[in-house]
């Protein structure tokens, strides 16, 4: 199963290497991380995705929680949570194909942030999957570089991670 | 008033009431190495390898229960530390290494003598610190003795840049201090608690498993009337050795791979299962999927969440302290109206009975040649049980395990999670040190001792009377043992020729030396080197024993716990 994990650190150098090493040490699989300090500068917020058994889950948390500079972990999909994910994609839009990449980015309610003669640079947001579904829609011929961010997450309603 | 970083560094190892420092200097540390020339605080103890110094530290920690510590310089003085920390890690002792690291300008620049101390630490501390600026220095240096002894104890690291240890800034010692991400639990879940108590007096066929957590939580006065106001069974495993006294009936010995047959077929036929301070270790419930074929309720109590289902699963998990959990489990016990169901248990200490006349630990005793349990046997004699026993790693240390008979906890000091050859010599030092009048020996092999034996020195320049109790089967005999039942007897690389005369060496050093070949000579041997007058004296006792002998319960690795196979069979 897919987790997205939430975690608030001490904002210190090294602190990233600890998650990365504790996920290699033992094993766990990270499908992304993303990492950024919050409002308050000495506190870096971090979102992994994982997947794993419920057993492997467990250990992932409580691992992370053990480590001295993590503050609070948080499992987002063990309730109801919002996810984003930031991705640009550089495409060829010439002839025919470029009114039709500007209506698919359209429907997919991307935004095209640069242009030249041959290209669009497309800016989308949403859920992971949503992003896949937009290169799955547009001819993989097309598309020269693609960029993303991997996952952020937020609690729903009152549900927050706060230190 | 200012202090330069160094004195910070000393003057903090002061406050904490540091009485030992096992180092060896080098250019990033000089400045500290100044400071500690200056003060008599504390005493400074000159190692002859880096590896010896945390090993010394760390058995001072495991034996006062105190944070030990350990000072190396930048690069290879770090990299010779290493295997110390890591070792330390695996048991889960509190340590503080202070580490030298090249001036801060110069990191990253692959200076002379740098490495990244941090980086290569990491994956096997609790917890390690890059101090960049003076003034954060004392409060790392709080931190360091907080998180290393609390919570699950364990090694942290402290790297100081020589600048650092020049710069100056007011110097205040923080008496507490909270950190936001750090908050061990030490209180039980009560309500937990109470279902433990309800399941262990409902059981039929009880079973206390208590480890490590138990000693490093000095919870053995607890756990022992706790024990026996139940009744039951209990089993401790290599790490919690003298948690509860050996020489108690109700304790089946040691479990696990070389566990004995009562402990561990009551381990694995038992119907409710309270797990102390112990982690289900690979080598302690052989191959878990035959272990889970039996059904058990598990209780388990540790301080530490990830241990609990990490291996098994766990029915009702505490999280805690352990002193505060049996006390607190206590007066519900207590409490309660009902008792443990005494018809049932009968049936299961007949049972258990049963399984202990099988007198799995017996081996011949009428041979020429020195069996090495006999010397372990004769070494509790001699030394009235109360000895400090440190061991290496080997057949030897497993025979010190089921042999030398534990009561008290803190006097069993050895590897056991890292299983690191060597730690024998600096174990019995940084013990010795300790408790300068206690009886202290280390149990060992021919081949772990080479691997620290430079620390003959050390003992020799601070007079540290430690007795050296070699096995000597001319062979790394576990290695051997496995090659004889798993390798066709090909035995590749274990013998142990060339060896030095050990008494010639001993005496080089101005250590005695004995050579012990008959076992008519062991008894005499042992009572001369414990005697009054070679008290003071360091004493290299060099036992011929047999070279094919082998350690016998034996779970294979893969097998169940109560597939055993008993030196009879064989
Ligand atoms: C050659 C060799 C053979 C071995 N054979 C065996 C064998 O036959 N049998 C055997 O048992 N071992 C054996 N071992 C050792 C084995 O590898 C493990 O080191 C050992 O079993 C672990 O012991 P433990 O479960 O008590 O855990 P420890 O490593 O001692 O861990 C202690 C546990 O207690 C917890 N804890 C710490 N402090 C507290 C506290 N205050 N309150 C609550 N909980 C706390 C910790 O979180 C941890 O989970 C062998 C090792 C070697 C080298
Ligand atoms: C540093 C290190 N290297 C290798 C091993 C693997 N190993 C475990 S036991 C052993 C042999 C130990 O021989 P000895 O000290 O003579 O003890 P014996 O088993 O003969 O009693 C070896 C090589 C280890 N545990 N530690
Ligand atoms: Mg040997």
């Amino acid at each position: 199963m897919r987790h997205i994990i939430s975690l608030l650190m001490e904002n210190e150098a090294g602190a990233l290497s600890r998650v990365a090493g504790l996920f290699s040490a033992r094993g766990y699989n990270i499908e992304s991380l993303t990492v950024a300090p919050t409002e308050d500068a000495t506190l870096s917020r971090m979102t992994i995705v994982t997947t794993g058994s419920e057993e492997i889950i467990e250990q992932i948390t409580k691992q992370l929680n053990k480590l001295v500079d993590v503050i609070k972990v948080m499992d987002l999909t063990e309730g109801r949570h919002i996810e984003r994910e930031l991705m640009l994609v550089k495409v060829k839009a010439v002839g025919t194909g470029r009114e039709e990449m500007k209506r698919t980015a359209d429907i997919f309610r991307g935004r095209i942030i640069d242009v030249t003669d041959a290209t669009y640079t497309i800016e989308l947001t949403g859920t992971g999957s949503k992003l896949d579904a937009f290169l799955e829609a547009i001819d993989s011929a097309f598309i020269i570089e693609t960029v993303r961010t991997g996952a952020s997450g937020i609690g729903r309603g009152e549900r927050s991670l706060k230190a | 008033m200012e202090a330069t970083g160094a004195e910070i560094v000393v003057r903090c190892l002061a406050e904490e009431g540091v009485e030992f420092v096992f180092g060896y200097p080098g250019g990033a540390v000089l400045n500290i190495y100044d400071e500690i020339f200056k003060q008599n605080k504390f005493k400074h103890v000159l190692v002859r390898h880096e590896q010896a110094a945390v090993h010394a530290a760390d058995a001072y920690a495991r034996a006062t229960g105190r944070v030990g510590v350990a000072l190396v310089t930048s690069g290879p003085g770090v990299t010779n530390a290493v295997t110390g920390i890591a070792t330390a890690y695996m048991d889960s002792i509190p340590i503080v290494v202070v580490t030298g690291q090249v001036p801060t300008a110069a990191i990253g620049l692959d200076a002379f003598q740098e490495v990244d101390t941090v980086g290569i630490t990491r994956p096997c501390v609790k917890h390690n610190f890059l101090v960049k600026d003076v003034k954060d220095l004392a409060v790392t240096m709080k931190k360091a003795f907080i998180i290393a002894s609390t919570g699950r104890p364990g090694p942290v690291v402290v790297d100081v840049p020589k600048d650092v240890t020049a710069h100056l800034t007011e110097f205040e010692y923080p008496a507490t201090l909270e950190m936001r991400s750090y908050s061990p639990v030490a209180k039980g879940h009560s309500g937990q608690m109470k279902r433990a108590v309800q399941m262990l007096l409902e059981a039929k066929r009880p079973m206390i498993y208590t480890g490590g957590g138990v000693v490093l939580g000095d919870a053995s006065e607890q756990l022992a009337e706790f024990t026996r106001l139940l009744g039951f069974p209990i089993t401790n495993t290599l790490m919690g050795l003298g948690g509860f006294p050996a020489t108690d009936r109700q304790n089946l010995g040691m479990l696990g791979m070389h566990g004995t047959y009562e402990a561990n077929m009551a381990m694995q036929h038992c119907d409710v299962l309270l797990a102390v301070g112990a982690r289900f270790d690979d080598r302690v419930i052989g191959n878990p999927a035959h272990f889970a074929r039996e059904q058990r309720r598990i209780i388990h109590v540790d301080i530490d969440p990830s241990s609990i289902s990490k291996r098994v699963r766990v029915d009702v998990p505490i999280v805690g302290d352990v002193q505060n959990v049996l006390a607190d489990m206590l007066v519900l016990l207590k409490q309660a109206k009902e008792k443990p169901d005494a018809a049932a248990l009968n049936a299961w200490w007949t049972q258990i009975e049963l399984w202990r006349s099988k007198d799995c630990l017996k081996y011949n005793r009428n041979g020429a040649i020195i069996k090495p349990q006999y010397v372990v046997e004769k070494l509790w004699e001699v030394t009235g049980g109360d000895a400090f026993i440190t061991s290496d790693v080997g057949q030897h240390q497993m025979w010190a395990a089921q042999y030398y008979k534990f009561d008290k906890p803190r006097r069993w000091i050895n590897s056991g999670g890292l299983g690191t050859m060597g730690v024998g010599l600096p174990y019995a030092m940084g013990v010795q040190l300790a408790f300068p009048d206690a009886q202290v020996a280390c149990i060992t092999g021919e081949s772990s001792i080479q691997m620290n034996i430079q620390e003959l020195s050390t003992c020799k320049q601070y007079r540290i009377p430690v007795k050296v109790v070699t096995l000597n089967n001319r062979y790394m005999g576990m290695v051997r043992q496995w090659q004889e039942f798993f390798y066709g007897s090909r035995y590749a690389e274990s013998y142990m020729e060339s060896l030095p005369d050990f008494v010639k060496l001993a005496e080089s050093y101005g250590h005695v030396g004995m050579r012990i070949d008959k076992p008519e000579d062991v008894e005499a041997a042992l009572k001369e080197a414990f005697s009054p007058a070679l008290k003071e004296r360091m004493v290299f006792m060099d036992f011929q024993t047999d070279q094919t002998e082998n350690v016998f319960p034996m779970v294979e690795g893969g097998k169940g716990l109560s597939e055993m196979i008993l030196a009879e069979e064989l």
